[in-house]
């Protein structure tokens, strides 16, 4: 009778033992479409990167807070904040393609070397380019949408005008009129009334960018990388492409604006001082705020 | 017959499927490491991340270093840490070792007639001893105050706990905006691009770099050891991408001693120089040249009083030294790297002749007024290299092997042997972690030295020794 209970349980024990092993197969599941893609590669300049060359490097710097199956959930998932890019998704922030397209090699290059400012991704400007360049293959690695998709065609960003205080003053409407300070505020601080509604699209929160805080934008800091930020938009984020809202000119307009809610110097910043430019009034009647 | 058979394999397989689902529980259950590391978790980066193998730096590490401790994405300062992070890590090494000595002068004995035995004499032969052990512990503790401004503070004890300061410095980085002007004061590591304090290995000869410490027999010279850390001021500047880097630190020629002691009153300087290349798959190569050169007393004043002499901290007599070389880190892909270091080093003669160390207690000769040299005495001098690859089988299993090698070029004493002190050295070993996070940094080590001096058994023949050693090397 002893023995007979013992055969059940260890009946019991033994599938759930099996039933155990066999969940983790699941990811080994996911793991094996990797492998289908694990001939991917990158183009920058005349480099080609091989995605299983990157693997050592992947592994050594970046499994932590990316993950083994670079869905962002590595170990430090609790502690990071930003969240980490979850590379199966194929959604991208910095991108010279219009939103909802893939970014180019190239854009996913420079985002490896350039870091992301108040976030945990420092700038991996150590690695040779041959380096970056097969890591830019391993991360499109994670996503089926490089097999089935083309990055989009980069937008076309005019010669930069010449900065004058009417410019500035004209960014200051497009400001006022596509109503950026509702998320970034009336000084640019991050404080407007929607900011603390905001969540990315995994419905996480997220701040709108503090211009007044002395930070480098995210996806770089010259005026043809502020220009692209809001021609683009940053995908899996609120932050929507104007593209359709605001012409070229204007767009250059814009960029001189926001220079001048930067805490650090430029000439955009004196002449708004020189200027007397106020804030916008959110509260003033359309057309004079 | 049959029918005992069939059942015992039947409890067999009852007893194996209980223990397949135990050892899965185990397996489903048992936790993270959740150890905390100074700055891998300040940035949520693995070890992996800034050592080729912990606690040696890689590139990434370097310029991490070089930037003041700072990724420098604006999340430096402490005022974005949890309030009750605090940025201190332990390390400690208990292990197993074996040292061996070739040539040791031990007593012989006789019986003295009486049921008992005296001395007789004496008579060399080798000893060996083996044991359980520690090494020191060490607290580092480093980081930012504030944005651009670093600091490292190390208080770090011998294996009895008698703790002295290692490492204390303040640090100003990126000054004017640049990143080629930063200043750092204090007690610090030279500017060794392959870092001692980093070292892979762990035993007594294996666990220093000869090169950095290297005197000739009856040399006097205890300030030229540039893998001490010592006194003083660097400044030191790189490209953005650390490709480019440059130091030059003005030193106290004190080895690093606290309180004024001998050897205040005299300076020294070290500068280096490297320069980083892409080639591709192969990595980022990097080439350098130091030069530690600076002077040091060899004269120090007494006191007679009712108690007998005393001596006087502070000195004269100051007389020179130098110790330049070149370095090189190459690298063969992912998997293999070799690091190069080259030495030429001189004394003052007078320092060759025995004049200078009464720093660490050793008080030889004092060059007083109306002292002179013997006839024919030279400045010492010699030429060294040292090699180490290593083959990273992975973040976790680092394979190391070392030689150095140290050969004189000019004795101080004329009819001294051109080969007296030569120094050759070995070390083989390897470090396994078998976990890598950002939490904890822990490492099965297992190490074999071997050392051989020419002339310098009591006899005046050659001298070997070696150790063994095996131990959990691990910080938290």
């Amino acid at each position: 009778m002893q023995r007979n209970n013992l055969r059940k349980w260890s009946s019991v024990f033994g599938a759930a033992a099996v039933v155990a092993f066999a969940m983790p197969s699941s990811a080994q599941q996911t793991k094996y479409d990797f492998e289908t893609r694990m001939n991917i590669e990158s183009h920058v300049g005349n480099i080609t990167g091989h995605a299983k060359d990157a693997k050592p490097d992947y592994r050594r710097y970046c499994v932590g807070c990316h993950g083994e199956l670079g869905d962002g959930n590595g170990e430090n998932f609790p502690w990071v904040d930003p969240k980490p890019r979850n590379f199966q998704l194929g959604v991208f922030k910095c991108r010279s393609t219009p939103t909802g397209t893939l970014p180019t090699d190239q854009d996913l290059f420079d985002s490896i070397g350039r870091g992301f400012d108040r976030s945990n991704m420092p700038q991996w400007s150590t690695f040779t380019k041959q380096e970056r360049t097969d890591l830019v293959a391993w991360v499109k690695h994670f996503s089926p949408r490089w097999v089935g998709e083309k990055p989009g065609t980069p937008i076309t960003i005019p010669p930069e005008p010449e900065v004058t205080p009417e410019r500035i003053k004209a960014g200051r409407e497009v400001f006022a009129r596509v109503q950026c300070w509702k998320c970034h505020g009336v000084l640019g601080q991050g404080d407007g009334p929607s900011a603390a509604t905001l969540t990315d699209d995994l419905g996480r929160p997220i701040a709108p960018f503090n211009f007044a805080e002395g930070a480098r934008p995210k996806c770089g800091d010259t005026d043809k990388d502020i220009y692209r930020i809001f021609m683009t938009g940053l995908d899996g984020t609120p932050m929507p492409s104007f593209a359709d809202n605001i012409k070229p000119d204007e767009a250059w307009d814009l960029v001189f604006y926001l220079r001048t809610l930067m805490s650090q110097h430029s000439k955009e910043k004196a002449m708004a001082k020189q200027l007397g430019l106020k804030p916008v009034d959110p509260n003033a009647p359309a057309g004079q705020q | 017959m049959r029918v005992s058979s069939y059942s015992r394999l039947r409890d067999v397989s009852y007893f194996g499927s209980l223990v397949l689902f135990a050892v899965t529980v185990m397996l489903a259950c048992s936790p993270r490491a959740n150890a905390l590391p100074a700055f891998a978790r300040k940035y949520g980066l693995r070890c992996s991340a800034c050592h080729e193998s912990w606690p040696m730096l890689n590139y990434f590490g370097q310029k991490f270093k070089d930037n003041g401790y700072q990724l420098m994405n604006d999340r430096d300062a402490p005022i974005w840490q949890n309030p009750s992070y605090w940025p201190v890590t332990f390390r400690i090494t208990p292990i197993w070792h074996r040292v061996s000595t070739g040539k040791v002068m031990v007593d012989t004995y006789g019986s003295n007639g009486a049921g008992g035995s005296v001395v007789t004499g004496s008579t060399l032969q080798r000893v060996s001893n083996s044991g359980f052990d520690i090494s020191g512990l060490d607290f580092h503790t480093g980081g930012t105050l504030e944005k651009n401004i670093s600091f490292y503070v190390l208080p770090s004890s011998n294996n009895a706990a008698q703790f002295h300061f290692e490492t204390v410095m303040g640090r100003l980085d990126n000054l004017f905006g640049s990143s080629w002007l930063n200043v750092k004061l204090g007690k610090f590591e030279l500017d060794n691009l392959l870092s001692e304090k980093r070292i892979l290995t762990l035993t007594g000869n294996g666990g220093i770099y000869q090169l950095y410490h290297f005197r000739p027999q009856g040399d006097g010279n205890v300030f030229g050891q540039m893998g001490d850390n010592q006194l003083g001021l660097e400044v030191m500047g790189h490209s953005w991408n650390d490709r480019t880097r440059y130091s030059a630190a003005l030193l106290s020629s004190v080895d690093g001693q606290v309180g004024l002691p001998y050897g205040s009153n005299a300076y020294s300087g070290f500068f280096t120089f490297s320069q980083a290349f892409d080639t591709g798959k192969a990595g980022v190569q990097r080439i350098g040249a130091y030069a530690f050169v600076g002077e040091a007393p060899t004269n120090w004043l007494t006191q007679t009083g009712p108690n007998g002499a005393t001596v006087i901290p502070g000195a004269v007599g100051n007389k020179s030294f130098s110790r330049e070389g070149f370095v090189g880190q190459f690298y063969f892909g992912q998997h293999v790297d070799l690091q190069v270091v080259t030495q030429h080093g001189q004394d003052s003669v007078w320092f060759g002749q025995g004049y200078g160390d009464f720093i660490d207690g050793v008080a030889s000769g004092n060059n007083t007024t109306g002292t002179t040299l013997a006839a024919g005495a030279q400045a010492p001098s010699w030429n060294g290299v040292l090699v180490e690859p290593h083959y990273i089988y992975s973040p976790q299993l680092i394979f190391i092997g070392r030689f150095e090698t140290i050969r004189m070029s000019q004795q101080s004493t004329p009819g001294t042997a051109s080969n007296f002190g030569n120094i050759s050295t070995y070390t083989i070993g390897y470090r396994y972690n078998p976990f890598m996070t950002s939490r904890a940094g822990f490492a099965w080590h297992n190490e074999y030295n071997w050392l051989h001096q020419d002339g310098t058994a009591p006899d005046g023949t050659n001298l070997n020794t070696s150790e063994l050693l095996m131990g959990f090397d691990f910080d938290f």
